[in-house]
């Protein structure tokens, strides 16, 4: 399967994997080694991966996509009700259900382009949820949200369980299963939810990096560059994008159905025009239109949010208890609205400052910082040369490693 | 016949509102050429400003009464806001009418968050794609939306109206028609006169000003009005104030309607983009007309006679949705879009 990418990609892929697999140990001394999180960085990556098909390649901005998600959940839900607790079925199911449910709405929203595609988008969106949410009421349980119930069906394994609910399991193997392992004083827990949501990341990645580089993906960049004349040259490219609309919808669907499978309950505020704005957010933090930044932005939003929320005012007090009592009073009421229950105003000045400042997202940022290290290095090297013939420039070469020096001496 | 004529007056305060809303959005579009994804968080803005205004009228004086006493034994506090205290009465009536008054005090208001936006973040993005300007200005409406919730809390803050404005009034006895067939809230009528006033205004702004004039043209031609020596961002600085200031309006009066929260905002916004796609964008008529028309439209699919003919489905909630789908599809450029508007 590896043979047919080029080196590169070979080497971010085994990379990818390593790090994915790794996602226990590397996330327990930051704190967010507990399965629900780690189950949700890998669910939103997945979902960020989708979503950037369509906005990275094609530059089709959805902001409408969370409908996909919730109805993914919905129709994996039902499964799980009806056919069988085992949660193949039902993720199959959700991802043809949200790519007919993608079909529909591409097929119309895509007749326009630019903002009328992210308006539209956006009203199928808030349609949905208001139909998930009132009217389609039977279907969605509106307001309380769907879950699994004792009377249920489920045709194919429906064994009484003894008056408990079943929990979603993968041919036994159940999701919520965890393995602690003791590790430098650390609890490493390795969840089966996490695991199977890993795998699926990792095989959904490879299918990312595999339309990116394939002519398919061209075509849909060639959509994002210039559209008019692509259509000019005689492509009609609306089954392209439909395509690729189709493509990510299923992504989306992929997602809300392993949410579903993590933790069965599927409510109408899963649709709802935030949650479309937070996988831009992700997205657009991680860097569009690169491979690996949507799921990038999707952790770090993902942990910051879990993080960020979970500290309150003692918390922040304490961090500054060493000062003095009159500017601690001053930090903590400075700091104290973006944190905690106003983390939210964070998330949004920091998203601010990316489309302003940083538009390619963190992957450009690294990218810039990895291009001042080596014209650093090269700055250093002209300059050893030189101090050759003038020993007097001795004082600033020694100087070089701060930034700034460079900076000016290059300008 | 009756019915008929209440739901069309049902549907015209929300078609006010989003006619207003739309009036706003659309003079952005069409004199800057940006989706301003913030425009929800302006009327809410404005509701807020109410809300304000209303917290400083009533700003009162605690006393403790020397005679009487609560119910739990200690001296009752009177409270008196120093409004009535400074002016008697006429403080009080102003207490009342606090609403009218937050017109006047939003107006500032507005015009300065309006101007500080345009001069301070949306400038630097008219040259950038229209998927950066509706990302940035998605972030503002979430900071915006989340400070004003950090203020003044989750909750709804229910606003009265003015006293002589409670209650309904019999509309039909008054155009003839049989007594207490067409009953209707006044704050409504209020609210539907006012954004027919306002709309009025800007209009006639636009057509018998000057300075109008120089906006419409700079509408139809940015360049070459640039190029006869007109500084036309100026003027188009003080449009995005002007349409901040009526979306900002359309906040403070519909406060009785609907308790100001931090997220009616974004309700709305949704709603008026689909307003605004149904009229044409970048046509000010359009905007405004399928404002009402959408507004009554809802009403109408609430109608219980309709559910009955549906089968039981209540499609007021999703109507304006499948109106923008089957006019985008039969004329993709909304009701009355002129070619080449934000197109590329």
């Amino acid at each position: 399967m590896l043979k047919k990418l080029r080196t590169s990609d070979r080497a971010l892929m085994v990379l990818f994997t390593v790090f994915v697999l790794a996602t226990p140990l590397l996330m327990a001394p930051l704190g967010a080694g507990y399965p629900d999180l780690m189950q949700r960085f890998a669910i939103y990556g997945i979902f960020a991966i989708g979503f950037n098909i369509l906005f990275g390649l094609t530059g089709y901005l959805s902001f409408g996509h969370a409908a996909f998600l919730g109805v993914g959940s919905y129709s994996a839900l039902w499964m799980l009700k009806l056919l069988s607790i085992n949660i193949v079925p039902a993720i199959l199911f959700s991802v043809v259900v949200s790519g007919l449910f993608a079909l529909l709405i591409g097929f119309i929203s895509l007749r326009r382009s630019g903002i009328y595609f992210s308006i539209l988008t956006l009203a199928f969106a808030q349609m949905s949820y208001n139909l998930a949410y009132s009217v389609l009421t039977p279907i969605t349980n509106g307001e309380t949200g769907l879950q699994l119930d004792l009377e249920d069906p489920r045709i194919l394994d429906n064994a009484s369980e003894g008056g408990q609910l079943a929990s979603p399991s993968l041919f036994g193997l159940e999701m919520g299963d965890t393995a602690v392992v003791p590790f430098l004083g650390m609890d490493l827990q390795f969840n089966v939810g996490f695991y199977v949501s890993a795998l699926v990341l990792i095989g959904m990645f490879y299918l990312s990096l595999r339309i990116f580089r394939s002519p398919f993906g061209m075509i849909l960049r060639a959509v994002k560059s210039n559209q008019t004349r692509l259509n000019y040259t005689g492509f009609n490219s609306r089954p392209y994008t439909l395509t690729a609309f189709v493509i990510s919808g299923m992504y989306a669907g992929l997602a809300g159905a392993l949410l579903v499978c993590m933790d069965p309950l599927a409510g109408a505020e899963r649709m709802q025009w935030t949650a479309s704005g937070e996988v831009v957010l992700m997205t657009i933090m991680g860097g569009v239109g690169t491979l690996i930044g949507p799921v990038l932005g999707a952790g770090i939003i993902k942990y910051f949010e879990n993080i960020f929320s979970r500290i309150n005012d003692s918390v922040i007090q304490d961090w500054f208890s060493a000062l003095p009592d009159g500017v601690a009073d001053v930090l903590v009421a400075v700091v104290s609205p973006f944190l905690g229950s106003g983390w939210h105003i964070s998330l949004g000045l920091i998203f601010m400052l990316v489309v302003i400042f940083l538009p390619g997202g963190l992957v450009e940022g690294a990218g810039r910082i990895m291009n001042l290290i080596t014209r650093l290095t090269q700055a250093r090297k002209t300059a050893s040369h030189r101090s050759d013939d003038r020993p007097s420039d001795d004082d600033v070469s020694s100087e070089k490693s701060s930034p700034g020096s460079v900076n000016t001496r290059e300008s | 016949m009756d019915a008929i004529l209440l739901q069309i007056l049902n549907g015209l305060d929300k078609g006010s509102a989003y006619a207003l809303i739309a009036l706003g959005l659309t003079l952005i579009f069409g004199t800057l050429g940006v989706v301003n994804f913030a425009h929800g968080a302006l009327f809410m803005i404005g509701a807020f400003c109410t809300v304000t205004f209303n917290n400083l009228l009533s700003f009162k004086r605690v006393t403790l009464s020397e005679t009487e006493l609560s119910p739990w034994g200690t001296p009752l506090e009177i409270q008196v806001p120093y409004v009535e205290l400074w002016f008697g009465d006429f403080g009080a009536t102003m207490i009342d009418y606090s609403v009218f008054w937050s017109i006047l005090f939003a107006i500032p208001v507005m015009l300065l968050i309006g101007i500080v936006m345009e001069r301070g973040l949306i400038k630097h993005f008219y040259k950038r794609p229209h998927a950066d300007q509706i990302l940035v200005t998605f972030g503002l409406a979430i900071v915006l939306q989340e400070v004003i919730k950090s203020v003044y809390g989750a909750n709804p803050i229910p606003q009265p109206a003015p006293e002589a404005f409670v209650g309904s009034i019999d509309v039909g006895a008054l155009i003839g028609m049989a007594e207490n067939s067409v009953i209707y809230p006044i704050w409504r009528l209020v609210y539907f006169l006012f954004a027919a006033v306002v709309i009025g205004g800007i209009f006639a702004f636009l057509r018998y000003t000057t300075f109008g004039m120089v906006v419409r043209a700079g509408m139809a031609d940015r360049e070459t009005v640039g190029l006869l020596g007109i500084n036309i961002d100026k003027r188009f600085t003080a449009m995005f104030g002007l349409a901040a200031v009526v979306t900002g309006l359309a906040g403070v009066m519909y406060t009785p309607i609907l308790s100001p929260n931090y997220h009616m905002g974004m309700d709305f916004l949704v709603l008026c983009f689909v307003v605004v796609v149904v009229g044409g964008m970048g046509s000010l008529t359009g905007a405004v007309a399928a404002g009402f028309l959408l507004g009554i439209l809802q009403s109408f699919a609430s109608m219980p006679e309709v559910k009955d003919f549906l089968f039981g489905f209540s499609i007021d909630q999703v109507i304006i949705y499948l109106v923008a789908v089957i006019i985008l599809l039969t004329r993709p450029r909304g009701l009355m879009g002129r070619k080449g508007v934000m197109e590329t």
